[in-house]
């Protein structure tokens, strides 16, 4: 199933990741919380990397959604796949680079 | 100390609140609101809350041993000294960019906070805050404890070195005892500082220190754990605090697997393997019985499971609510607190019935800590 929702976000190619209101807001308690386990609550790092906009200058939302879908192999960083969708990954993504504007 | 008890008895009589013996209270991390509940363990309640206290992700504490004073190390850099009696923050510095933990020296008299930027180790005097020492490495240093004689010992995660210092003279003597291995996640000291045990990510394995002997060798043990199967992702870094040493064994969490390692004190080999929901955060040892108790890493932290030392079997295994971060026992083992961080409340469950007791509000609470730590060793 995941899959199959998954193939329709690459052929649908969506600009922005569309996820319900509830679940962004799950997934931005996700980001503070569970994230925030390791880039801390601010998201200025920990044990791993800032996750601040200007950390993430550099970035861009796709790169950050692969990294969040398959993780760092060699690092701490695992891989979120079994747990988001790749529209959930990219919704993250998105609201990483831009949250400090919202 | 007589001074102290004088103007405290003198000052603050009028105000019976404030005369408060402090042996069975015990302060909460509000992780998202950088402030923590002061709570009194007798009448299972909260006190107070006392604010203004940065970055608490991941934030620990140790006490004074008066039990009068916590000091808290924040993920900011933070360290907060927070008076208990008159609940508040009495003495704060901002010592660097970003910190993972701390300890005090056995005597009382010294903080020291470990660092992840800059990496190293930071010495402070107790009751001042004012700096005393600072030791440089060459990464994030994890692991920090207690050492008896005014010494601690710390790990790097970058690479691997365990250093111990010794604070006991004006100048502070720093010596690198070995390398662990690779990616050390957290450290450990024995309650009867003999061996530092230091758990790897990088690798398989955990590293032992002989810490009474003049030159401690590192001794690498469970190299080869569940190496019959794929690791599964570590969605949260265990913690090793909490590790359990009953029964003459330690109970460890596996790294990547769903399982918690039985491995003999005294030889390091290999005792068993207990299959658990998921992987293991924190690994407790519940006192006064063969019992520990285990939570585990999101997605699967809403459950806690109770494992028997002696035959390595899931006992029990409850379910107290959303997003279980950490288990504090009463000194004697009567009750467990368990913080439920999506569910902002503090559950007591009592250990021989395994029944809740009494619930306490608190907003998103991870750790706990009960003022008798100020008497343990590495804690």
């Amino acid at each position: 199933m995941r899959s199959l929702a998954a193939a329709l976000a690459l052929v649908a190619a969506p600009a922005m990741a569309e996820v319900t209101p509830d679940r962004a807001a799950a997934l931005e308690h996700m980001v503070t919380q569970d994230c925030g386990s390791c880039h801390g609550l601010t998201l200025k790092g920990g044990l791993g990397r800032p996750l601040t906009r200007e950390a993430l200058a550099n970035s861009t939302p796709e790169g950050l959604a692969l990294i969040i879908l398959d993780g760092v192999p060699g690092t701490a960083m695992p891989p979120w796949r079994p747990l988001l969708t790749e529209d959930e990954a990219r919704w993250i993504a998105d609201y990483l680079t831009t949250k400090d504007t919202r | 100390m007589k001074r102290a008890l004088a103007f405290v008895l003198l000052t603050l009589l009028p105000l019976p609140a404030l005369g408060q013996a402090t042996g069975d209270l015990g302060l909460v991390i509000e992780r998202a609101t950088g402030s923590l509940l002061l709570i009194d363990r007798s009448d299972r309640a909260a006190l107070g809350r006392i604010e203004g206290l940065g970055d608490l992700s991941h934030a620990s504490m140790t006490y004074s041993p008066d039990e009068r004073f916590a000091y808290v190390f924040g993920r900011d850099g933070g360290l907060s000294k927070v008076d208990l009696i008159d609940r508040k923050v009495v003495a704060r510095t901002l010592q660097a960019g970003n910190s993972i933990g701390g300890a005090i020296s056995d005597d009382g008299r010294l903080v020291a906070v470990s660092n992840y930027e800059p990496g190293g180790v930071k010495v402070f005097d107790a009751e001042t805050l004012a700096p005393v020492a600072d030791i440089p490495a060459a990464g994030k240093t994890i692991g920090l404890v207690d050492l008896p004689g005014r010494r601690f010992a710390w790990t790097v995660w970058d690479t691997g070195e365990v250093f111990v210092g010794d604070f006991s003279a004006p100048a502070p003597q720093v010596t690198m005892i070995g390398n662990a291995g690779k990616n050390p996640f957290d450290a450990v000291l024995t309650a009867d500082a003999h061996t530092y045990l230091v758990g790897l990510f990088g690798e398989k394995g955990v590293t032992a220190f002989d810490l009474w002997s003049d030159a401690p060798q590192p001794e690498k043990f469970l190299t080869d754990y569940g190496k019959t199967g794929e690791d599964m992702p570590v969605y949260k870094m265990p913690h090793l605090q909490g590790w359990a040493f009953t029964e003459g064994q330690f109970a460890l969490p596996a790294v990547g697997r769903h399982e918690v390692l039985w491995v003999d004190s005294e030889t390091h080999a290999e005792r068993g393997t207990t299959p658990v929901h998921g992987q293991p955060v924190f690994i407790i040892a519940q006192p006064a019985s063969p019992y520990v108790w285990v939570n585990f890493a999101t997605p699967l932290n809403d459950t806690v499971q109770v494992i028997d030392s002696r035959d390595h079997s899931v006992v029990a295994t409850l379910t107290p609510g959303k997003a279980i971060l950490h288990m504090e026992f009463a000194p004697r083992g009567a009750e467990v607190w368990i913080s439920s961080r999506d569910d902002n409340k503090v559950l007591i469950y009592d250990t021989r019935s395994r029944e809740k007791l009494a619930e306490i509000a608190a907003q998103s609470p991870s750790g706990i800590f009960f003022t008798a730590r100020a008497h343990q060793p590495g804690l």
